[in-house]
């Protein structure tokens, strides 16, 4: 048995609950070292980056499932949903971070959504994956239909600017950030070139 | 020269370790005690100060020298020696040369000074520093006439210091003061903490500390100290001018342009601490602001 059949083996067995239960675990574990002291003096900061980069994580895991069944043919379109919504769910904790423990004034936070071009940048990543969010379930894919795939298009756009509002709220020139991106720059333009690309698994 | 400026506190809120524990009884006893009534209103400010915790000052550090994580410094800067360590004082000076750091502390006067200390990412920490004044350092060069600018230059060191191999700023980490800020009594040159010896991620062993700047602004571990006529080159006005200026001086109304300067979040408030209003020149307005009379400062940032 080859390691794609094998890989495809072990995840038809994996339910789908098991991804969300264990992928949703580091939230409150996290919450749970920034009230004892487990991320440092300045919990609000690190909670906030810690869930940032998770959704971050996600996103890019979300955007690897098409491009590893077409060129790899690894199978895990069953995680996709999860995978996606898990993003959406820790980008949701980074926001409220953001806005309940670390700015907490009302009005600043108007301001910096307007002012602050990373803020204005990661708002709108996060205002994109709203609808996507709400119709990640079998309803909407059937009332849908073909816009649907249409609407879930909006996930490149988002990752693009998550990946952006990284890289312009570091001070200097610093490296991590500019990973992140530019992964996620590769990812898309897989997508985008795919057909001029002769397949690997062709034979 | 020593003792142009002294903490309202009293030494024993500081320095002893065991104190600490107790600091926030003390302070409210003194809060509630009959010294309020006899001191003037920035002494009963100052009185507020409460130092942060050792840990927290020795935990929670910007020097991308060892890394641009705030727990790198911690991590990797006990790679670096600081014995044998001296500065190279020259440019205007009478008497230029390279002063051993010991032959330096023999003939300074060491004081505690607890300063507020605000970053430019908008944290805040109060810190009982241990130092001596850096015009008493001046003084020891001979400055002359001609000088109007101080520059200021941090070891550079790549076999000790895993961050610089990667160029988020451009090495040697460089700062610099106008000549009058540089001899302001509040000018400090720290050489410890609590009473001991400045840890290295904290700029051992000896760092500039000028409190109602950004803390950027306090260059660490200095090996060399330059008069000049013009003003100099600075790290981080370098890497993004747009951002940072050469005075950098604390400005709740001049924002980053990237964030808020209005408020501070107090390092050591846990998960819930509440922020703070950011004071005008960190609050030593009434010590700095003559120095920067009819400077239009949101031009001068």
């Amino acid at each position: 048995m080859n390691p794609v059949d094998r890989l495809n083996g072990w995840a038809r067995r994996l339910p789908v609950w098991a991804v969300y239960l264990i992928c949703a675990l580091p939230a409150p574990y996290l919450f749970y070292l920034g009230l004892t002291g487990g991320l440092g003096v300045e919990p609000i900061e690190a909670l906030e980056h810690e869930y940032g980069e998770i959704a971050l994580q996600f996103l890019i895991a979300g955007l690897c499932i098409t491009p590893l069944r077409r060129r790899l043919g690894v199978n895990l379109m069953r995680f996709r949903r999860a995978i996606g919504l898990l993003a959406f769910f820790y980008l949701t904790l980074h926001l409220l971070v953001w806005l309940v423990l670390d700015v907490q004034i009302l009005s600043q936070i108007w301001a910096d959504i307007l002012k602050r071009p990373y803020i204005t940048v990661g708002m709108a990543g996060f205002l994109m994956l709203v609808p996507l969010a709400l119709t990640s379930n079998n309803w909407s894919v059937r009332k849908l239909g073909p816009r649907w795939r249409q609407l879930h298009k909006l996930v490149y756009a988002a990752a693009l600017l998550g990946g952006l509002h990284f890289v312009m709220l570091r001070k200097g020139f610093q490296l991590e950030p500019l990973i992140y991106l530019a992964v996620i720059a590769v990812l898309l333009l897989m997508r985008l070139d795919w057909r001029a690309i002769p397949r690997l698994n062709r034979a | 020269m020593a003792h142009r400026w002294t903490n309202d506190m009293t030494r024993a809120d500081a320095t002893p370790e065991r104190m600490f524990l107790n600091r926030r009884q003390i302070i409210a006893g003194l809060a509630a005690g009959t010294m309020l009534g006899g001191l003037p209103g920035n002494a009963r400010a100052q009185d507020a100060l409460e130092p942060n915790s050792w840990e927290e000052i020795t935990s929670y550090n910007n020097y991308y020298e060892f890394g641009t994580g705030k727990d790198d410094p911690a991590r990797y800067a006990d790679q670096l020696t600081t014995e044998p360590w001296s500065v190279t004082i020259d440019g205007l000076v009478d008497r230029p040369g390279e002063y051993a750091f010991q032959d330096i502390m023999s003939e300074m006067t060491i004081e505690e000074r607890i300063y507020r200390f605000r970053c430019v990412e908008a944290w805040s920490m109060v810190v009982p520093w241990n130092g001596f004044e850096l015009a008493d350092l001046l003084d020891m060069a001979g400055v002359q006439d001609g000088a109007r600018y101080v520059a200021f230059e941090t070891l550079l060191r790549p076999s000790e210091m895993p961050g610089v191999a990667r160029s988020v700023l451009d090495w040697p980490y460089v700062e610099g003061l106008r000549l009058d800020e540089a001899r302001h009594p509040l000018t400090l040159m720290a050489t410890g903490i609590y009473g001991r010896p400045i840890p290295n991620q904290n700029g051992a062993p000896l760092r500039l500390v000028v409190p109602w700047k950004y803390g950027f602004k306090s260059i660490k571990s200095i090996v060399r100290i330059t008069l000049t006529e013009d003003e100099p080159p600075t790290s981080w006005n370098k890497a993004n001018p747009r951002e940072y200026g050469f005075y950098s001086n604390v400005n709740p109304d001049v924002d980053h342009p990237r964030w808020s300067q209005a408020t501070e979040r107090e390092i050591g408030g846990g998960l819930f601490s509440k922020r703070k209003p950011t004071l005008m020149f960190n609050g030593y307005e009434d010590e700095v602001a003559a120095l920067y009379e009819g400077m239009d400062l949101s031009v001068n940032f």
